[in-house]
């Protein structure tokens, strides 16, 4: 529980209009009916005692706490579990429950050690408020050790390095056991054994760390004592203080608060009140944040003339002149196009938007590309083609009315697990799930949840699959013709196409591995079984024909109407914090913000007036376009924001190449990352803690990032970009974060109506956030596209180039996990460690067996482009001839072995099909022999 | 080693085989026209002149196509871009 405490209404709201009215205490008040008689009265503004209550768990009715008495019904029932009924007359403080109250509280005290005044929870118990509550003055059965058979010795657990579980305060509530069962969905705690042996136990007692938990600290939040505690609390005391912010991981994007004492950070507490997470959290958000405050942190700006030299620190003035003295010498010399910048996906909105300024204004070109080009760029493309905007349909609540939910391409229990475990909670209650990946996700079989379907296909099909899927759809007379006649446009020439016998499963089935009954049942099911919503992620986007993938499921939820209402869908799960944010703030090569191009005369000259300069109405240059031009020497110049290019981009020698060729690279970034080897200056940014901003994640909602304490390094990143400017003789100046987005809002179309002010007061908002939308738009297509029409789009599939061959016969594919975050330079720097030290590669029994491969071993994993080295695991999730390694480790370097394929359309490149070759490392006797970490070799 | 640009192209042509050969080169155009830098589109045009004379290989002649209406936009004209139908992100 939180010292500062979220308001707790003990049990949760029932949807529906306020028609029953009771009286409650002699207070009249109306609320929904299934209201708990709990609820009814806080939300009367009275609190009625409970220990095993709280308002993210349903009513349990354990502790007897709550007992009220009630006109005309016998007895002293359980106000959590009772509802209220029309005309109820409710009495909480009667002398009869106060009494029931106080013995319960005696007993519950006579087994609990009485350590208040050392306790870490002292000050912030909910048992110690019972207590007080309930007017306990003694205990007649004794406490402690006097009070006969007890508890006071059960152990404690330390094996999670974020938590403890003391079990001897532990009052068995159950509400540890039910956080984990309905708010998380991963059910790895139990209460073991009955009546006074009761205790709660993690998996078959292994402990924590050694049970199927999670670490998402739902448990810990739950708690109503100081049984489970975060480390932190017991290591500096109860904050004092908090801030409202949003975490910085994956595109979820939850809402938290940061609790200090003082200046130093205690705890992030997951908001009830946040829209994307109404209270949960994952262990990144929850517990990894150590990283900010790591002592790796660069905090002063460093200058070299060359790579050779050493960096020697500055000061900031030095940094930003001899920045902008290079950007303008390299100009002059070499063009105007010869610099550009990357933006991060990790950055505010309003930092990402002074560094296209910076390119487009003070540059004079349209070099700027970020980091999303390598994850979602398809998703923009081909959503925007479709449907006529570049983002997902839904709000991630639409999932809760879901019947048939379709997962491709996404792990969302590693990569998502906040939204993952609002996608359980439907999938307990009884919605279907498909399942397209190669993988065996964990998604596939989880407790209480198994996929009606699971299509196992083959790397690089998704394609193929996605048109059978349609296939069936269109010749089995299962299209919505209603909607497809009233809604969109080019639809007879699209089945025309999709109805051929290539198209259908049978035909493909080959190619895809998929059989074809599986896929005709799972396509039938989609187009039949209610609303039915698509999720994915870079399974789908990060492929050869990933924009095609993308139009390929627009197309098959616009044929079967599953579009415009809550429930259906097709959603993006974005890879990081701000990926939807990057993208709308105009960081890409080809468009103003607001996805506007920049051959669009109207768009561009709203900027030119506003920023007093001429802009061009060229594309400019993509990522690996930069790349490819730094090694034919007409790109000399990057600034690159917050993202490790040289570890997280494909075919890293020729990035490593690329970036030794240019005569100036600046890398803002928290660390000496890997990219910063080939720099020239180093500008020390922010952590997320120190932003003041925006970050708009997966559903488009744009949440504040206030800045919990002052920024380290002295500037805030959007100060040093426009020094920049300024210095390159280009006027750009900001009082504060507040007027960027009141700039953003003055000139982006669907952002006109944000403001700092605003989020403030209402928490966040969907884009469009305009006049016609003053609210923000949960669920866009509701009465028509944003293009007009929707549009369908041929989607013919092309297989990928890169193909196993005999010299490379296994596909590799690179995902992330739960613990660590894409290159790892945050939660490598904090405990999660414990779960995640090494990138490891999985690999099929049958693959390992004939290749003499055991698990643990190190292996040898070539491509054509270069070799690694890392230790397999033997998984059955694999397919035969598929494996799988994660990238958060610089020194395993996945992606020496990831190839320069991209998408067709935008250049994201093809992560998830690299031809491979997987052997014993001859190196692996002497590895061991000498201890070496992890032997690794170039391309 | 083979131009980045020719590669890419290849890429794109490779999605519209399936159209009749005029629209797939227009498509290819159109698609170059808005996402392509101008020294990669002008990369492009020198790598397929130098193919008419034998001296690069590997030119899709999809790509081929859409290069000579790429080469006829040099005549200094504003671009007729659809900037409604674009976007990625």
């Amino acid at each position: 529980m939180s010292l500062l405490k979220q308001p707790d209404l003990g049990t949760p709201a029932r949807p529906g209009d306020a028609t029953v009215s009771v009286t409650i205490d002699g207070l009249a008040v109306d609320v929904a009916p299934g209201t708990s008689v709990m609820r009814a009265a806080a939300t009367a503004g009275i609190d009625v005692p409970k220990l095993c209550a709280t308002d993210s768990l349903e009513p349990f009715g354990s502790c007897r706490l709550c007992l009220v008495e009630i006109d005309g019904v016998k007895g002293t029932p359980a106000s959590c579990t009772t509802p209220v009924s029309d005309g109820m007359v409710v009495r909480t403080q009667t002398d009869k429950v106060a009494k029931l109250r106080r013995g319960v509280m005696e007993l519950y005290i006579s087994d609990h050690p009485l350590d208040c005044l050392t306790c870490s929870a002292n000050g912030d118990c909910e048992l110690q408020d019972m207590a007080g509550v309930t007017g306990l003055r003694e205990v007649r059965y004794g406490s402690g050790v006097d009070a006969g058979a007890n508890h006071l010795d059960a152990p404690t657990d330390t094996s999670n390095p974020y938590f403890t579980f003391d079990a001897s305060k532990c009052i068995v509530c159950s509400r540890c056991v039910r956080a984990c069962d309905e708010v998380q969905g991963t059910i790895a705690l139990t209460v073991d054994g009955r009546g006074f042996a009761s205790k709660i136990s993690a998996g078959a007692d292994v402990g924590f760390m050694a049970s199927d938990c999670v670490s998402c600290g739902a448990c810990v939040q739950a708690c109503p004592t100081a049984t489970l505690q975060e480390n932190t609390v017991i290591e500096l005391g109860v904050p004092t203080r908090s801030v409202e912010t949003t975490c910085a991981y994956c595109g979820v994007g939850c809402s938290f608060r940061a609790e200090l004492r003082g200046d130093e950070l205690v705890r992030m507490v997951p908001s009830k009140t946040g829209g994307a997470n109404e209270g949960h959290s994952c262990v990144k958000g929850r517990f990894a944040f150590g990283y900010a405050s790591h002592p790796d942190r660069v905090l002063e700006p460093m200058v070299r003339e060359s790579i050779t030299d050493d960096f020697r620190p500055v000061s900031w003035e030095e940094a930003i002149s001899f920045t902008a003295r290079r950007l303008r010498e390299i100009q002059a010399e070499h063009g105007q196009g010869a610099i550009g910048a990357i933006t991060s996906s990790r950055c505010t909105n309003e930092e990402v938007y002074v560094v296209q300024k910076l390119v487009r204004a003070a540059f004079g070109n349209n070099n700027v590309d970020t980091c999303a080009r390598v994850c979602h760029s398809p998703t923009g493309y081909g959503l925007k083609q479709t449907f006529g905007t570049s983002a997902g349909t839904q709000d991630f609540k639409s999932v809760a009315e879901s019947d048939v939910i379709v997962v491709i391409g996404a792990n969302p229990t590693d990569g998502h697990p906040v939204f993952a475990s609002r996608m359980k909670r439907r999938l307990r209650e009884g919605a279907k799930l498909v399942v397209i990946d190669p993988r065996r996700i964990d998604l596939v079989r989880a407790p209480h949840i198994e996929a009606t379907h699971h299509l196992q296909l083959a790397p690089g099909t998704n394609v193929a699959v996605i048109n059978a899927m349609a296939h069936v759809v269109v010749t089995e007379g299962l299209v919505a013709t209603e909607f497809v006649a009233e809604r969109c446009e080019g639809y007879e020439e699209w089945a025309e196409v999709i109805a051929r016998p290539g198209c259908s499963p049978e035909a493909v089935e080959e190619i895809t591995g998929v059989p074809a009954a599986e896929l005709r049942a799972a396509a039938r099911l989609y187009a039949t079984g209610g609303n039915a919503a698509i999720y994915y992620g870079l399974g789908v986007t990060e492929h050869s024909q990933g924009s095609t993938m993308v139009m390929g499921m627009a197309n098959l939820a616009m044929a079967t109407g599953n579009i415009g209402r809550p429930g259906v869908g097709v959603n993006p799960l974005r890879g990081q914090n701000n990926v939807q944010g990057s993208c709308d703030m105009g960081s890409f090569p080809h468009e103003l913000p607001g996805y506007r191009h920049v051959s669009d005369d109207g768009a561009r000259e709203v900027y030119e007036q506003r920023w007093g300069t001429p802009l061009l109405d060229e594309p400019g240059l993509r990522i690996p376009n930069m790349f490819d031009a730094a090694l034919a020497g007409t790109f000399r110049a990057l600034f690159v924001q917050g993202e490790d290019i040289a570890q997280s981009d494909p075919n890293i020698t020729h990035v490593h190449a690329a970036l030794a060729a240019l005569d100036l690279l600046v890398v803002q970034d928290l660390f000496v990352n890997e990219t910063a080897a080939f720099a020239h200056v180093l500008l020390p940014g922010t952590s997320f803690l120190e932003k003041d901003g925006t970050f708009t994640n997966a559903e488009r909602r744009i949440n504040r990032v206030r800045p919990v304490m002052a920024a380290k390094t002295g500037k805030q990143e959007w100060e040093i970009v426009a020094e920049i400017a300024q210095a390159m003789g280009y006027p750009m100046h900001y009082d504060d974060a507040a007027q960027i987005m009141d700039e953003i809002a003055l000139t982006t179309p669907t952002f006109a109506g944000v403001s700092h002010a605003l989020l403030d007061e209402v928490g966040s908002v969907q884009w469009p956030c305009n006049a016609a939308a003053p609210d923000g738009t949960p669920i866009m297509h509701v009465d028509g596209f944003v293009r007009g029409k929707g549009r369908f789009v041929e989607t013919t599939y092309v297989p990928t180039k890169e193909r196993s061959t005999r010299r490379f016969p296994l596909i590799l594919t690179t995902g992330r996990i739960l613990t660590q975050y894409n290159v790892g330079a945050q939660t490598r720097r904090t405990a999660n460690v414990a779960w995640h030290p090494e990138d490891v590669l999985e690999i099929h029994p049958h693959d390992a067996e004939v290749r003499g491969i055991s698990d643990g071993d190190w292996v040898s994993l070539a491509s054509r482009v270069g070799e690694t080295r890392l230790r397999a695991r033997i998984a059955d999730r694999m397919p035969v001839g598929v494996v799988y390694t994660t990238f958060h480790h610089p020194v395993t370097g996945a992606n020496v072995v990831t190839t320069e394929h991209s998408d067709w359309a935008t250049n994201c490149p093809e992560y998830k099909v690299t031809a491979v070759q997987v052997a014993l490392a001859t190196a692996r006797a002497e590895a061991e022999q000498t201890g070496e970490q992890v032997p690794v070799a170039g391309g | 080693m083979e131009s980045p640009q020719i590669r890419m192209a290849n890429d794109i042509a490779a999605q519209f085989h399936h159209r009749p050969p005029e629209e797939a080169a227009e498509e290819v155009a159109q698609h170059i026209r808005l996402f392509w830098e101008a020294r990669m589109r002008a990369d492009l045009l020198d790598h397929v002149a130098a193919a008419k004379v034998g001296q690069v290989d590997g030119i899709d002649p999809v790509v081929v196509a859409a290069a000579e209406l790429l080469r006829a936009d040099l005549v200094p004209q504003r671009r007729d871009a659809d900037a409604g139908v674009l976007g990625e992100g």
